[in-house]
């Protein structure tokens, strides 16, 4: 299994999910985060004063899966969240070493 | 049966002489008016509470919010009781033409039934004490995010006594700038003048947020801002017509000029930043508002549609000109920019008032025997002596807090922010 952490633009959010269920993806977590990257921060201008704004705001998507699937799912949020500018984001790849459902006690892929 | 025999025999008789002795009474007492003051007077604190605490509270750090809330509201609690002890005395008393005295201390000689004016004396009192509530709360913009609460309370206290009280005195109270003849309206000089030169030397003398300058963050929730500046505007036709102090042709003109010079001046600070940053914010535009507002407030009963207008452009251009140089050239942290939009909006609107109250501009026309030329040199000499004694007294009130409790709360608190540690609450609870 692997947990694949995507990191977003938040006007992205509803495409990629709406693409992972298409491609079967049973649930996925969501939280928003801000950072930076390449893009460093950007500036804000309130009543004439510029403020930089150090951490963006983003959405990070947490979704594990099976291992076969890793390839779709990768291909699929770096297709739908590209808009081709510096800021889009990264996809992390982790090793999950176990999944359990804890409703019925189900481990392993079974949990997804 | 018994009873309508009692009602008409026994009673009936005594209605007519009721309605005498209250007609006899209230002989000098104006309904219309009563009813007009007494309404202003909910919208002229209703500025206050909620209005300008949601205004601050939008502009600063999302750890600060609760705190800049708290500022407001004890100020407006403080400054309420404060008025009845001593200050509207210092302000409406007799005494001579710099000082109001002791007459009215308590509201001493002031029963149910006095009068001021055409209106119960109670509804003056009140009205005033509403206004007496947002000057010291406007000043709350230039301390925020830094100054210690007891030394807020204590300066707030001590500043409404020896500054906005004789001021209001000189200029509303008989006291010698009205003797001269100076037109403030609804308080050019005694509101916005002297809080914003207090707030000025305030800011400098508590020094700067942390950061200041360049690492500043930005207003936590503009949002909220905008809910208080629209409470503002709404209240601000009791702050300006309510002060005709009837409901007469001058509050009538005084609203409607109040409410185009707000929408102008709002305009112009949008095309200002449309133009030289290309997005036209929701922040610029309120303050817009706001400068507007405080620069007609001086000329609001005197000027008429066209002085509305011109007033509104002028006082968007000059407060937005300011802005940038209390900030970027003097650099002093007057942090929701108390100086730049209050100060030099009431000083501008102050001095124009004099010439958009002139018949030639489509005003009311100036005192009698006064040229426009003559009247700038009074409205100058306002000016001049409301600023230098709200800067001295600013000073030395200053200096007493900060030698009694301190000023400034420690740099660990400020980064902690002071919802949690100065008032053990936060803002938002996720």
């Amino acid at each position: 299994m692997k947990l694949v952490m995507a990191i977003i633009k938040p006007s992205k959010l509803d495409a990629v999910r709406e693409a992972l269920t298409d491609l079967g993806v049973q649930g996925l977590t969501v939280s928003e985060v801000k950072g930076f990257g390449r893009q460093k921060g950007q500036t804000e201008i309130y009543r004439g004063a510029e403020y930089q704004i150090e951490f963006v705001p983003k959405i990070r998507v947490d979704i594990v899966i099976d291992d076969p699937d890793l390839d779709r799912v990768i291909e699929t949020i770096r297709s739908v969240a590209n808009t081709d500018k510096i800021g889009d984001g990264k996809i992390f790849v982790l090793e999950v070493s176990e999944a359990m459902r804890i409703r019925t006690g189900e481990t392993g892929a079974n949990a997804l | 049966m018994r009873r309508v025999f009692l009602h008409i025999f026994l009673v009936t008789p005594l209605i007519p002489a009721l309605l005498w002795s209250e007609i006899a009474h209230a002989a000098n007492l104006n309904d219309g008016n009563t009813a007009w003051v007494l309404t202003s007077t909910a919208l002229v604190l209703f500025m206050t509470l909620p209005g300008l605490a949601l205004f601050y509270a939008g502009l600063v750090q999302s750890k600060n919010v609760l705190s800049v809330m708290m500022h407001c509201f004890s100020i407006a609690c403080l400054v309420s009781v404060l008025w009845l002890i001593v200050g509207y005395s210092f302000a409406f008393g007799e005494g001579n033409s710099l000082f109001g005295g002791l007459a009215k201390v308590f509201l001493s000689g002031v029963s149910k039934e006095t009068l001021s004016g055409d209106i119960p004396e109670t509804v003056f009192f009140t009205f005033q004490m509403t206004f007496a509530i947002i000057t010291p709360c406007l000043i709350v913009g230039a301390f925020p995010e830094r100054m210690k609460f007891s030394a807020v309370l204590i300066f707030s206290g001590l500043w409404l006594l020896l500054v906005y009280a004789p001021v209001t005195h000189w200029v509303w109270g008989g006291g010698w700038l009205s003797e001269m003849g100076v037109m403030d309206f609804a308080g050019g000089l005694v509101v916005h003048a002297t809080a914003g030169a207090s707030a000025l030397l305030l800011a400098s003398m508590l020094g700067p947020r942390k950061d200041f300058p360049s690492g500043l963050k930005p207003p936590h929730n503009p949002g909220l801002s905008m809910i208080g500046a629209a409470m503002l505007w709404i209240g601000w036709f009791g702050f300006n017509a309510g002060s005709a102090l009837a409901a007469d042709v001058s509050a009538g003109m005084a609203m409607l000029v109040t409410h185009i010079a707000a929408a102008t001046a709002s305009l112009v600070w949008m095309m200002i930043e449309w133009i030289k940053f290309g997005k036209p914010s929701l922040i610029g535009i309120i303050t817009g508002m706001v400068a507007g507002l405080a620069t007609i407030t001086p000329a609001s009963g005197y000027v008429g549609p066209l002085g509305g207008i011109c007033i509104g452009i002028l006082g968007g251009l000059l407060c937005y000109w300011a802005v940038g140089l209390v900030k970027s050239k003097l650099s002093i942290d007057d942090s929701l920019d108390v100086f730049a939009v209050h100060g030099v909006g009431g000083i501008a609107g102050t001095l124009l008032a004099s010439v958009f109250g002139a018949t030639v501009f489509g005003g009311g026309g100036l005192p009698e025997g006064a040229t426009i030329g003559s009247q700038l040199g009074i409205q100058s000499i306002g000016v001049v002596a409301t600023v230098l004694w709200s800067l001295a007294f600013t000073f030395l009130i200053v200096k007493l807090t900060s030698a009694i409790v301190g000023l400034r709360v420690s740099n660990d608190e400020i980064t902690q922010g002071l919802d949690v540690s100065t008032h053990g609450e936060s803002g938002y609870n996720l």
